[in-house]
Protein backbone atom coordinates (compact mmCIF):
# COMPACT_ATOMS: atom_id res chain seq x y z
CA UNK A 1 0.00 0.00 0.00
CA UNK A 2 1.06 3.78 -0.77
CA UNK A 3 0.15 6.63 1.79
CA UNK A 4 0.21 9.52 0.72
CA UNK A 5 -0.42 11.70 3.85
CA UNK A 6 -0.97 15.65 3.40
CA UNK A 7 1.95 15.75 1.81
CA UNK A 8 3.27 19.21 1.08
CA UNK A 9 5.75 20.93 -1.38
CA UNK A 10 7.12 24.43 -1.56
CA UNK A 11 10.29 24.98 -3.54
CA UNK A 12 12.53 27.22 -2.12
CA UNK A 13 11.32 30.01 -4.68
CA UNK A 14 8.04 29.82 -3.14
CA UNK A 15 5.97 28.04 -5.81
CA UNK A 16 3.49 25.49 -3.92
CA UNK A 17 3.80 22.74 -6.20
CA UNK A 18 1.67 20.68 -3.66
CA UNK A 19 -0.28 21.05 -0.77
CA UNK A 20 -2.26 18.63 1.34
CA UNK A 21 -2.53 15.84 -0.79
CA UNK A 22 -3.82 12.55 0.55
CA UNK A 23 -3.94 9.07 -1.37
CA UNK A 24 -4.28 5.60 -0.91
CA UNK A 25 -2.86 3.85 -3.77
CA UNK A 26 -3.68 -0.02 -3.57
CA UNK A 27 -1.33 -2.98 -3.79
CA UNK A 28 -1.66 -3.91 -7.92
CA UNK A 29 -3.72 -0.91 -8.61
CA UNK A 30 -3.02 1.32 -11.26
CA UNK A 31 -3.96 4.88 -11.16
CA UNK A 32 -3.51 7.42 -13.49
CA UNK A 33 -3.24 11.07 -12.87
CA UNK A 34 -3.85 13.93 -15.17
CA UNK A 35 -4.01 17.65 -14.98
CA UNK A 36 -3.25 21.11 -16.79
CA UNK A 37 0.22 21.75 -16.83
CA UNK A 38 2.30 22.61 -13.85
CA UNK A 39 -0.06 20.95 -11.49
CA UNK A 40 2.40 19.20 -9.53
CA UNK A 41 2.60 15.51 -11.18
CA UNK A 42 6.17 15.39 -11.58
CA UNK A 43 6.81 16.86 -7.99
CA UNK A 44 4.19 14.20 -6.60
CA UNK A 45 6.07 11.17 -8.54
CA UNK A 46 9.38 12.28 -7.44
CA UNK A 47 8.43 12.58 -3.48
CA UNK A 48 7.19 9.13 -4.28
CA UNK A 49 9.92 8.01 -5.93
CA UNK A 50 12.57 9.96 -3.00
CA UNK A 51 14.33 11.76 -5.34
CA UNK A 52 12.95 14.84 -3.33
CA UNK A 53 11.43 15.40 0.32
CA UNK A 54 8.28 16.64 0.93
CA UNK A 55 7.84 19.78 2.99
CA UNK A 56 5.34 18.83 5.19
CA UNK A 57 3.71 15.19 5.40
CA UNK A 58 4.66 12.30 4.18
CA UNK A 59 4.60 9.43 2.21
CA UNK A 60 4.62 5.77 3.03
CA UNK A 61 5.22 2.79 1.69
CA UNK A 62 3.87 -0.59 3.70
CA UNK A 63 4.40 1.84 6.41
CA UNK A 64 7.59 2.59 5.88
CA UNK A 65 8.41 6.81 4.76
CA UNK A 66 9.97 7.24 1.91
CA UNK A 67 13.30 9.39 2.49
CA UNK A 68 15.71 8.60 -0.33
CA UNK A 69 15.09 6.30 -3.02
CA UNK A 70 13.85 2.89 -2.92
CA UNK A 71 14.62 -0.45 -4.27
CA UNK A 72 10.77 -1.10 -3.87
CA UNK A 73 10.48 1.77 -5.97
CA UNK A 74 10.83 2.26 -9.78
CA UNK A 75 10.28 4.97 -11.99
CA UNK A 76 10.12 5.66 -15.71
CA UNK A 77 10.71 9.25 -16.75
CA UNK A 78 9.24 11.24 -19.48
CA UNK A 79 12.52 10.61 -21.88
CA UNK A 80 14.04 7.22 -21.84
CA UNK A 81 17.44 8.55 -20.04
CA UNK A 82 19.34 5.36 -20.98
CA UNK A 83 23.00 5.39 -20.50
CA UNK A 84 24.71 5.73 -23.86
CA UNK A 85 28.28 3.80 -23.10
CA UNK A 86 25.79 0.52 -21.64
CA UNK A 87 24.23 -1.67 -24.20
CA UNK A 88 20.59 -2.26 -23.78
CA UNK A 89 21.00 -5.54 -22.34
CA UNK A 90 23.55 -3.98 -19.70
CA UNK A 91 21.45 -0.83 -19.27
CA UNK A 92 18.24 -3.03 -18.67
CA UNK A 93 20.67 -4.81 -15.63
CA UNK A 94 21.37 -1.62 -14.44
CA UNK A 95 19.84 -1.90 -11.50
CA UNK A 96 20.69 -5.62 -10.75
CA UNK A 97 24.48 -4.80 -10.13
CA UNK A 98 24.42 -6.46 -6.48
CA UNK A 99 22.56 -9.92 -7.83
CA UNK A 100 24.56 -13.00 -8.92
CA UNK A 101 25.50 -12.86 -12.33
CA UNK A 102 22.86 -15.82 -13.55
CA UNK A 103 19.91 -14.25 -11.56
CA UNK A 104 20.86 -10.98 -13.46
CA UNK A 105 21.01 -12.77 -16.82
CA UNK A 106 17.77 -14.25 -16.14
CA UNK A 107 15.57 -10.99 -14.92
CA UNK A 108 16.95 -9.52 -17.78
CA UNK A 109 16.39 -11.63 -20.48
CA UNK A 110 12.71 -12.52 -19.15
CA UNK A 111 11.74 -8.54 -19.41
CA UNK A 112 13.11 -7.93 -22.34
CA UNK A 113 11.26 -11.10 -23.54
CA UNK A 114 8.65 -9.12 -22.57
CA UNK A 115 8.68 -6.23 -23.93
CA UNK A 116 9.62 -7.69 -27.05
CA UNK A 117 13.15 -6.67 -27.39
CA UNK A 118 15.25 -9.69 -26.95
CA UNK A 119 17.34 -9.53 -30.19
CA UNK A 120 18.10 -5.73 -29.38
CA UNK A 121 20.02 -7.24 -26.13
CA UNK A 122 23.47 -6.11 -27.55
CA UNK A 123 22.60 -3.16 -29.40
CA UNK A 124 23.21 0.39 -28.30
CA UNK A 125 20.66 2.86 -27.52
CA UNK A 126 21.74 5.00 -30.16
CA UNK A 127 20.59 2.12 -32.60
CA UNK A 128 17.10 2.17 -30.95
CA UNK A 129 13.66 4.23 -32.30
CA UNK A 130 12.21 6.76 -29.50
CA UNK A 131 9.51 3.24 -28.83
CA UNK A 132 11.84 0.65 -28.41
CA UNK A 133 14.79 3.20 -26.30
CA UNK A 134 10.84 3.55 -24.16
CA UNK A 135 10.69 -0.02 -23.74
CA UNK A 136 14.28 -0.60 -22.81
CA UNK A 137 13.54 1.94 -19.99
CA UNK A 138 10.59 0.15 -19.00
CA UNK A 139 12.15 -3.09 -18.86
CA UNK A 140 15.57 -1.38 -16.92
CA UNK A 141 12.64 -0.13 -14.31
CA UNK A 142 10.55 -3.10 -14.17
CA UNK A 143 14.01 -5.90 -13.83
CA UNK A 144 14.28 -5.51 -10.14
CA UNK A 145 10.63 -6.42 -9.73
CA UNK A 146 9.67 -3.42 -7.67
CA UNK A 147 6.60 -3.05 -5.77
CA UNK A 148 5.86 0.24 -7.51
CA UNK A 149 6.37 1.51 -10.60
CA UNK A 150 6.25 5.34 -11.12
CA UNK A 151 5.54 6.49 -14.40
CA UNK A 152 6.09 10.06 -15.37
CA UNK A 153 4.26 11.05 -18.65
CA UNK A 154 6.59 7.82 -20.32
CA UNK A 155 4.78 7.43 -23.89
CA UNK A 156 3.83 11.39 -24.37
CA UNK A 157 6.60 11.64 -26.86
CA UNK A 158 5.40 8.56 -29.22
CA UNK A 159 3.13 8.71 -32.19
CA UNK A 160 -0.40 6.93 -31.38
CA UNK A 161 0.34 3.99 -32.61
CA UNK A 162 3.90 3.09 -30.67
CA UNK A 163 1.62 4.31 -28.03
CA UNK A 164 -0.97 2.02 -27.82
CA UNK A 165 1.41 -0.68 -28.82
CA UNK A 166 3.34 0.47 -25.79
CA UNK A 167 0.06 0.11 -23.63
CA UNK A 168 0.00 -3.62 -23.94
CA UNK A 169 2.94 -4.27 -23.66
CA UNK A 170 2.95 -1.98 -20.12
CA UNK A 171 -0.66 -4.48 -19.70
CA UNK A 172 1.15 -7.38 -20.27
CA UNK A 173 4.09 -6.62 -17.76
CA UNK A 174 1.31 -5.69 -15.68
CA UNK A 175 0.02 -8.92 -15.69
CA UNK A 176 3.03 -10.61 -15.25
CA UNK A 177 4.19 -8.87 -12.41
CA UNK A 178 1.09 -7.04 -10.41
CA UNK A 179 3.27 -4.27 -9.76
CA UNK A 180 1.25 -0.89 -8.38
CA UNK A 181 1.85 1.84 -11.01
CA UNK A 182 0.77 5.76 -11.14
CA UNK A 183 1.04 6.99 -14.20
CA UNK A 184 1.12 10.41 -15.00
CA UNK A 185 -0.14 11.39 -18.37
CA UNK A 186 -1.98 14.11 -20.38
CA UNK A 187 -3.33 11.41 -22.39
CA UNK A 188 -7.47 10.87 -21.53
CA UNK A 189 -7.51 8.03 -23.49
CA UNK A 190 -4.19 6.48 -21.98
CA UNK A 191 -5.71 6.68 -18.71
CA UNK A 192 -9.37 5.53 -19.56
CA UNK A 193 -7.57 2.57 -21.30
CA UNK A 194 -5.24 1.82 -18.74
CA UNK A 195 -6.29 2.87 -14.91
CA UNK A 196 -8.00 1.23 -12.46
CA UNK A 197 -8.48 4.70 -10.93
CA UNK A 198 -8.01 8.39 -12.89
CA UNK A 199 -7.22 11.43 -10.08
CA UNK A 200 -7.83 15.31 -11.76
CA UNK A 201 -5.40 17.03 -10.36
CA UNK A 202 -5.73 21.38 -10.48
CA UNK A 203 -2.55 24.02 -9.92
CA UNK A 204 -1.94 26.94 -7.60
CA UNK A 205 -1.38 25.17 -5.09
CA UNK A 206 -1.10 21.39 -6.69
CA UNK A 207 -3.68 18.83 -5.27
CA UNK A 208 -6.74 16.63 -6.33
CA UNK A 209 -9.59 18.24 -7.98
CA UNK A 210 -11.35 15.08 -8.64
CA UNK A 211 -11.34 11.22 -8.29
CA UNK A 212 -12.66 9.10 -11.31
CA UNK A 213 -13.60 5.46 -10.69
CA UNK A 214 -12.81 2.90 -13.94
CA UNK A 215 -15.04 -0.14 -13.97
CA UNK A 216 -14.11 -1.86 -16.87
CA UNK A 217 -13.34 -5.04 -16.89
CA UNK A 218 -9.87 -5.88 -18.76
CA UNK A 219 -8.80 -6.46 -21.80
CA UNK A 220 -10.76 -3.34 -22.28
CA UNK A 221 -11.20 -2.03 -26.31
CA UNK A 222 -9.67 1.37 -26.89
CA UNK A 223 -12.59 1.98 -29.21
CA UNK A 224 -15.55 0.96 -27.87
CA UNK A 225 -18.25 3.33 -26.54
CA UNK A 226 -17.13 2.52 -22.86
CA UNK A 227 -13.53 3.96 -23.18
CA UNK A 228 -15.49 6.67 -25.58
CA UNK A 229 -17.72 7.33 -21.85
CA UNK A 230 -15.07 7.38 -19.77
CA UNK A 231 -12.77 10.24 -22.06
CA UNK A 232 -15.67 12.23 -22.20
CA UNK A 233 -16.08 12.09 -18.35
CA UNK A 234 -12.50 12.51 -17.55
CA UNK A 235 -12.17 15.47 -19.99
CA UNK A 236 -15.23 16.96 -18.44
CA UNK A 237 -13.93 16.41 -14.61
CA UNK A 238 -10.57 18.37 -16.36
CA UNK A 239 -12.87 20.91 -17.78
CA UNK A 240 -14.06 21.49 -14.69
CA UNK A 241 -11.03 21.96 -12.63
CA UNK A 242 -9.31 24.52 -15.06
CA UNK A 243 -12.43 26.16 -15.02
CA UNK A 244 -12.82 26.74 -11.27
CA UNK A 245 -8.52 27.70 -11.23
CA UNK A 246 -8.99 30.44 -14.08
CA UNK A 247 -12.83 31.45 -12.89
CA UNK A 248 -13.62 31.42 -16.95
CA UNK A 249 -14.82 28.50 -19.75
CA UNK A 250 -12.01 27.25 -21.05
CA UNK A 251 -11.51 24.41 -23.50
CA UNK A 252 -9.66 21.35 -21.52
CA UNK A 253 -7.72 21.14 -24.49
CA UNK A 254 -6.07 24.22 -24.79
CA UNK A 255 -4.62 23.05 -21.03
CA UNK A 256 -3.41 19.51 -22.19
CA UNK B 1 -5.38 -10.37 -35.71
CA UNK B 2 -6.00 -6.82 -34.23
CA UNK B 3 -4.18 -3.67 -35.68
CA UNK B 4 -1.71 -3.53 -32.75
CA UNK B 5 -0.60 -7.32 -32.75
CA UNK B 6 -0.28 -6.37 -36.51
CA UNK B 7 2.11 -3.76 -35.52
CA UNK B 8 3.91 -5.90 -33.11
CA UNK B 9 4.69 -8.54 -35.78
CA UNK B 10 5.98 -5.88 -38.40
CA UNK B 11 7.81 -4.55 -35.24
CA UNK B 12 9.57 -8.45 -35.38
CA UNK B 13 10.44 -8.31 -39.14
CA UNK B 14 11.90 -5.02 -38.87
CA UNK B 15 13.75 -6.50 -35.34
CA UNK B 16 15.97 -9.36 -37.27
CA UNK B 17 16.51 -7.89 -39.87
CA UNK B 18 18.50 -5.31 -38.45
CA UNK B 19 20.33 -7.66 -36.15
CA UNK B 20 21.43 -9.06 -39.18
CA UNK B 21 22.22 -6.05 -41.42
CA UNK B 22 25.14 -5.08 -38.78
CA UNK B 23 27.79 -6.82 -40.76
CA UNK B 24 27.84 -5.44 -43.97
CA UNK B 25 27.16 -1.67 -42.46
CA UNK B 26 31.11 -2.16 -40.74
CA UNK B 27 32.57 -3.44 -43.77
CA UNK B 28 31.42 -0.91 -45.64
CA UNK B 29 32.57 1.80 -43.29
CA UNK B 30 36.21 0.24 -43.39
CA UNK B 31 36.05 0.58 -47.13
CA UNK B 32 35.15 4.05 -47.15
CA UNK B 33 38.08 4.92 -44.16
CA UNK B 34 40.77 2.99 -46.50
CA UNK B 35 39.13 5.54 -49.53
CA UNK B 36 39.62 8.13 -47.12
CA UNK B 37 42.94 7.22 -46.31
CA UNK B 38 44.39 7.12 -50.08
CA UNK B 39 42.32 10.48 -51.10
CA UNK B 40 43.90 12.35 -48.50
CA UNK B 41 47.46 10.85 -49.40
CA UNK B 42 46.66 11.85 -53.03
CA UNK B 43 47.84 15.13 -52.51
CA UNK B 44 51.20 15.32 -51.18
CA UNK B 45 51.72 12.74 -52.83
CA UNK B 46 51.37 14.51 -55.84
CA UNK B 47 53.29 17.39 -54.90
CA UNK B 48 55.77 15.26 -54.00
CA UNK B 49 56.04 13.72 -57.11
CA UNK B 50 55.61 17.06 -59.54
CA UNK B 51 58.90 18.68 -57.38
CA UNK B 52 60.88 15.66 -58.01
CA UNK B 53 60.54 15.74 -61.30
CA UNK B 54 60.73 19.15 -61.58
CA UNK B 55 63.79 19.40 -60.04
CA UNK B 56 65.04 16.82 -62.00
CA UNK B 57 64.45 17.74 -65.70
CA UNK B 58 65.99 21.11 -64.15
CA UNK B 59 63.12 23.59 -64.25
CA UNK B 60 63.80 24.10 -60.70
CA UNK B 61 67.38 24.14 -58.73
CA UNK B 62 65.61 22.50 -55.63
CA UNK B 63 68.86 23.75 -53.05
CA UNK B 64 66.55 25.67 -50.57
CA UNK B 65 63.77 23.30 -50.93
CA UNK B 66 65.32 19.87 -51.70
CA UNK B 67 63.20 17.37 -53.82
CA UNK B 68 61.94 14.31 -52.29
CA UNK B 69 64.71 11.57 -52.66
CA UNK B 70 67.56 14.15 -50.89
CA UNK B 71 65.12 14.22 -48.29
CA UNK B 72 64.47 10.58 -48.02
CA UNK B 73 68.16 9.75 -48.41
CA UNK B 74 69.23 12.64 -45.53
CA UNK B 75 66.58 10.66 -43.59
CA UNK B 76 67.78 7.12 -44.44
CA UNK B 77 71.63 8.50 -43.54
CA UNK B 78 70.76 10.03 -39.76
CA UNK B 79 68.99 6.78 -39.37
CA UNK B 80 71.90 4.41 -40.85
CA UNK B 81 74.52 6.71 -38.40
CA UNK B 82 71.78 6.15 -35.19
CA UNK B 83 72.08 9.74 -35.24
CA UNK B 84 67.88 10.01 -35.72
CA UNK B 85 67.12 7.69 -33.10
CA UNK B 86 69.05 9.43 -30.43
CA UNK B 87 66.99 12.30 -31.50
CA UNK B 88 64.06 10.57 -31.57
CA UNK B 89 64.37 8.66 -28.33
CA UNK B 90 65.22 12.30 -26.79
CA UNK B 91 62.33 14.47 -28.06
CA UNK B 92 60.08 11.25 -27.51
CA UNK B 93 61.33 11.39 -23.38
CA UNK B 94 60.90 15.03 -23.35
CA UNK B 95 57.53 15.03 -24.99
CA UNK B 96 56.68 11.93 -22.69
CA UNK B 97 57.31 13.11 -19.64
CA UNK B 98 56.35 16.51 -20.11
CA UNK B 99 52.45 15.23 -21.01
CA UNK B 100 52.54 12.55 -18.26
CA UNK B 101 53.18 15.75 -16.19
CA UNK B 102 50.32 17.60 -17.79
CA UNK B 103 48.20 14.91 -17.40
CA UNK B 104 48.76 14.06 -13.77
CA UNK B 105 48.46 17.87 -12.68
CA UNK B 106 45.29 18.71 -15.43
CA UNK B 107 43.28 15.55 -14.43
CA UNK B 108 43.69 15.97 -11.16
CA UNK B 109 42.88 19.64 -10.90
CA UNK B 110 40.22 19.75 -12.86
CA UNK B 111 38.53 16.71 -11.36
CA UNK B 112 38.93 19.19 -8.07
CA UNK B 113 37.53 21.55 -9.30
CA UNK B 114 34.32 20.05 -11.20
CA UNK B 115 33.88 18.29 -8.10
CA UNK B 116 33.47 21.20 -5.43
CA UNK B 117 32.40 24.68 -6.16
CA UNK B 118 34.04 26.10 -3.57
CA UNK B 119 37.23 24.53 -5.34
CA UNK B 120 36.40 25.46 -9.00
CA UNK B 121 35.73 29.35 -7.57
CA UNK B 122 39.33 29.69 -5.58
CA UNK B 123 41.41 27.92 -8.69
CA UNK B 124 39.68 28.48 -11.46
CA UNK B 125 40.11 32.43 -12.17
CA UNK B 126 43.62 32.17 -10.97
CA UNK B 127 44.09 29.36 -13.45
CA UNK B 128 42.32 31.15 -16.14
CA UNK B 129 44.81 34.03 -15.97
CA UNK B 130 47.85 32.13 -16.42
CA UNK B 131 46.42 30.42 -18.99
CA UNK B 132 46.07 33.88 -21.10
CA UNK B 133 50.21 33.97 -20.83
CA UNK B 134 51.62 32.11 -23.28
CA UNK B 135 53.77 29.80 -22.54
CA UNK B 136 57.19 30.70 -24.12
CA UNK B 137 56.90 33.50 -21.97
CA UNK B 138 57.54 31.04 -19.00
CA UNK B 139 61.02 30.38 -20.29
CA UNK B 140 63.33 32.81 -19.04
CA UNK B 141 61.39 31.97 -15.71
CA UNK B 142 61.56 28.04 -15.91
CA UNK B 143 65.65 28.66 -17.22
CA UNK B 144 66.55 30.49 -13.91
CA UNK B 145 64.39 27.95 -11.43
CA UNK B 146 65.82 24.89 -13.43
CA UNK B 147 68.33 25.69 -15.20
CA UNK B 148 68.81 24.93 -18.71
CA UNK B 149 68.99 21.04 -18.32
CA UNK B 150 66.31 19.01 -19.21
CA UNK B 151 64.02 20.31 -16.45
CA UNK B 152 63.33 23.48 -17.75
CA UNK B 153 62.46 21.67 -21.32
CA UNK B 154 59.88 19.40 -19.38
CA UNK B 155 58.17 22.03 -17.32
CA UNK B 156 57.16 23.55 -20.60
CA UNK B 157 56.11 21.09 -21.71
CA UNK B 158 53.95 19.98 -19.19
CA UNK B 159 52.62 23.63 -18.53
CA UNK B 160 51.82 23.45 -22.70
CA UNK B 161 49.81 20.05 -21.78
CA UNK B 162 48.15 21.13 -18.60
CA UNK B 163 45.82 23.51 -19.76
CA UNK B 164 43.57 22.26 -22.83
CA UNK B 165 43.44 19.09 -20.03
CA UNK B 166 42.37 20.80 -17.06
CA UNK B 167 39.78 22.82 -19.40
CA UNK B 168 38.59 19.55 -20.73
CA UNK B 169 38.12 17.76 -17.44
CA UNK B 170 36.38 20.47 -15.96
CA UNK B 171 34.17 21.12 -18.95
CA UNK B 172 33.16 17.14 -19.83
CA UNK B 173 32.62 17.33 -15.63
CA UNK B 174 30.44 20.19 -15.62
CA UNK B 175 28.53 19.19 -19.06
CA UNK B 176 27.22 15.59 -17.11
CA UNK B 177 23.53 15.57 -17.67
CA UNK B 178 22.05 15.81 -14.25
CA UNK B 179 19.15 13.60 -15.60
CA UNK B 180 21.63 10.96 -16.12
CA UNK B 181 22.89 10.96 -12.72
CA UNK B 182 19.64 11.20 -11.55
CA UNK B 183 19.46 7.66 -13.11
CA UNK B 184 22.28 6.50 -10.76
CA UNK B 185 20.22 8.08 -7.49
CA UNK B 186 17.20 6.25 -8.31
CA UNK B 187 19.08 2.82 -8.54
CA UNK B 188 20.82 3.97 -5.06
CA UNK B 189 24.57 4.52 -6.14
CA UNK B 190 27.14 5.28 -3.61
CA UNK B 191 29.54 8.21 -4.64
CA UNK B 192 32.27 6.05 -5.46
CA UNK B 193 29.71 3.88 -7.50
CA UNK B 194 28.08 7.17 -9.14
CA UNK B 195 31.96 7.80 -10.42
CA UNK B 196 32.73 4.47 -11.56
CA UNK B 197 29.34 3.20 -13.39
CA UNK B 198 28.25 7.18 -14.88
CA UNK B 199 30.63 10.11 -14.33
CA UNK B 200 33.99 8.20 -15.51
CA UNK B 201 32.06 6.94 -18.78
CA UNK B 202 30.11 9.96 -19.06
CA UNK B 203 33.33 12.31 -19.31
CA UNK B 204 35.78 9.94 -21.18
CA UNK B 205 34.74 10.81 -25.02
CA UNK B 206 35.53 14.32 -23.77
CA UNK B 207 38.83 13.37 -21.97
CA UNK B 208 40.39 11.79 -24.59
CA UNK B 209 39.55 14.87 -26.87
CA UNK B 210 41.63 16.67 -24.13
CA UNK B 211 44.14 14.72 -23.90
CA UNK B 212 44.67 14.91 -28.00
CA UNK B 213 44.91 18.48 -27.36
CA UNK B 214 47.17 18.07 -24.74
CA UNK B 215 49.24 16.06 -26.75
CA UNK B 216 49.57 18.30 -30.05
CA UNK B 217 50.41 21.42 -27.84
CA UNK B 218 53.02 19.23 -25.91
CA UNK B 219 54.79 18.82 -29.27
CA UNK B 220 54.44 22.36 -30.25
CA UNK B 221 56.75 23.32 -26.89
CA UNK B 222 58.81 20.33 -26.92
CA UNK B 223 60.38 22.30 -30.28
CA UNK B 224 60.43 25.53 -28.37
CA UNK B 225 62.19 23.80 -25.44
CA UNK B 226 64.89 22.08 -27.32
CA UNK B 227 65.47 25.41 -29.73
CA UNK B 228 66.30 27.01 -26.10
CA UNK B 229 69.84 24.91 -25.94
CA UNK B 230 69.44 21.54 -26.74
CA UNK B 231 72.53 19.01 -27.69
CA UNK B 232 70.07 16.11 -29.42
CA UNK B 233 66.26 16.21 -30.32
CA UNK B 234 64.47 16.64 -33.68
CA UNK B 235 64.51 20.54 -32.52
CA UNK B 236 68.03 20.41 -32.04
CA UNK B 237 68.57 18.90 -35.86
CA UNK B 238 66.13 21.91 -36.88
CA UNK B 239 68.41 24.35 -35.59
CA UNK B 240 71.34 22.14 -36.81
CA UNK B 241 70.54 22.76 -40.34
CA UNK B 242 69.49 26.36 -40.28
CA UNK B 243 73.08 26.93 -38.72
CA UNK B 244 74.61 24.86 -41.35
CA UNK B 245 72.12 25.81 -43.94
CA UNK B 246 70.80 21.99 -44.53
CA UNK B 247 67.65 22.19 -45.67
CA UNK B 248 67.55 18.91 -46.36
CA UNK B 249 67.81 17.98 -42.84
CA UNK B 250 64.98 20.49 -41.56
CA UNK B 251 62.68 19.03 -43.59
CA UNK B 252 63.93 15.55 -42.98
CA UNK B 253 63.21 16.70 -39.08
CA UNK B 254 59.87 18.18 -40.08
CA UNK B 255 58.63 15.02 -41.47
CA UNK B 256 60.02 12.67 -38.54
CA UNK B 257 57.72 15.38 -36.21
CA UNK B 258 54.82 14.70 -38.55
CA UNK B 259 55.00 10.99 -38.08
CA UNK B 260 55.33 10.90 -34.74
CA UNK B 261 52.55 13.49 -33.98
CA UNK B 262 50.51 11.32 -35.88
CA UNK B 263 51.52 8.08 -34.73
CA UNK B 264 51.00 9.32 -30.83
CA UNK B 265 47.88 11.21 -31.59
CA UNK B 266 46.55 8.02 -33.52
CA UNK B 267 47.81 5.49 -30.48
CA UNK B 268 45.71 7.71 -27.82
CA UNK B 269 42.81 7.54 -30.50
CA UNK B 270 42.96 3.56 -30.83
CA UNK B 271 43.86 3.04 -27.79
CA UNK B 272 40.47 4.62 -26.47
CA UNK B 273 38.54 3.17 -29.46
CA UNK B 274 37.28 0.17 -27.55
CA UNK B 275 35.95 2.10 -24.92
CA UNK B 276 34.12 4.69 -27.34
CA UNK B 277 32.30 2.32 -29.59
CA UNK B 278 28.70 3.23 -28.50
CA UNK B 279 29.45 6.86 -29.29
CA UNK B 280 27.09 8.12 -32.18
CA UNK B 281 29.38 9.96 -33.64
CA UNK B 282 32.33 8.03 -33.43
CA UNK B 283 33.66 6.46 -36.72
CA UNK B 284 36.15 3.38 -35.94
CA UNK B 285 39.85 4.68 -37.37
CA UNK B 286 41.33 1.01 -38.54
N1 LIG C 1 12.89 22.53 -9.15
C1 LIG C 1 11.89 23.43 -9.08
N2 LIG C 1 12.08 24.62 -8.50
C2 LIG C 1 11.07 25.52 -8.43
N3 LIG C 1 9.84 25.32 -8.89
C3 LIG C 1 9.57 24.15 -9.46
C4 LIG C 1 10.58 23.14 -9.60
N4 LIG C 1 10.04 22.07 -10.23
C5 LIG C 1 8.75 22.41 -10.46
N5 LIG C 1 8.46 23.65 -10.00
C6 LIG C 1 7.15 24.32 -10.05
O1 LIG C 1 6.22 23.51 -9.38
C7 LIG C 1 5.01 23.47 -10.07
C8 LIG C 1 4.64 22.02 -10.38
O2 LIG C 1 5.62 21.50 -11.25
P1 LIG C 1 5.54 20.03 -11.82
O3 LIG C 1 6.75 19.79 -12.62
O4 LIG C 1 5.27 19.09 -10.72
O5 LIG C 1 4.26 20.14 -12.78
P2 LIG C 1 3.59 19.05 -13.71
O6 LIG C 1 2.21 18.83 -13.24
O7 LIG C 1 4.44 17.86 -13.82
O8 LIG C 1 3.53 19.82 -15.10
P3 LIG C 1 3.70 19.25 -16.57
O9 LIG C 1 2.41 18.60 -16.90
O10 LIG C 1 3.92 20.48 -17.38
O11 LIG C 1 4.86 18.32 -16.56
C9 LIG C 1 5.18 24.33 -11.30
O12 LIG C 1 4.59 25.56 -11.04
C10 LIG C 1 6.66 24.46 -11.47
O13 LIG C 1 6.97 25.74 -11.98
MG1 LIG D 1 5.67 17.01 -15.39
Amino acid sequence: MLYVESADKTYPNGTRALAGLNLEVEEGEIVAVVGGSGCGKSTFLRLAAGLDQPTRGRIRLDGETITRPNPLVGIIFQEPRLLPWLTVEQNVGFGLADRPRAERERLVREVLERVGLQNYAHCWPRELSGGQAQRVAIARALAPHPKVLLLDEPFSALDAFTRASLHEHLLSLWHAFRPTLVLVTHDVEEASVLADRVLVMQPNPGRIAATIDVDLARPRDRYGTEIEAMKRRVLWALDKSLRRESGEALSPAAAI
Amino acid sequence: MTAIERFDNLGEARDSRIVSATHPIIEKKSKRTAERFLLGLALPLLLGIGWELAVRAGWAEGRLMPPPSRIFLTLYSLAVTGELWIHIGATLARVGAGFALGVIAGTLVGALAGASRLSREILDPSLQGLRSVPSIAWVPLFILWLGIFEESKIALIAVGCFFPIYLGVLAAIQSVDRKTVEVGRVFRLTTPQLVRRILLPAILPAYVVALRQGLGLGWMFVVAAEFMGASEGLGYLLIDGQQLGKPDQIIAAIVTFAILGKITDGLIASSSAPFLTWQDAYAPKH
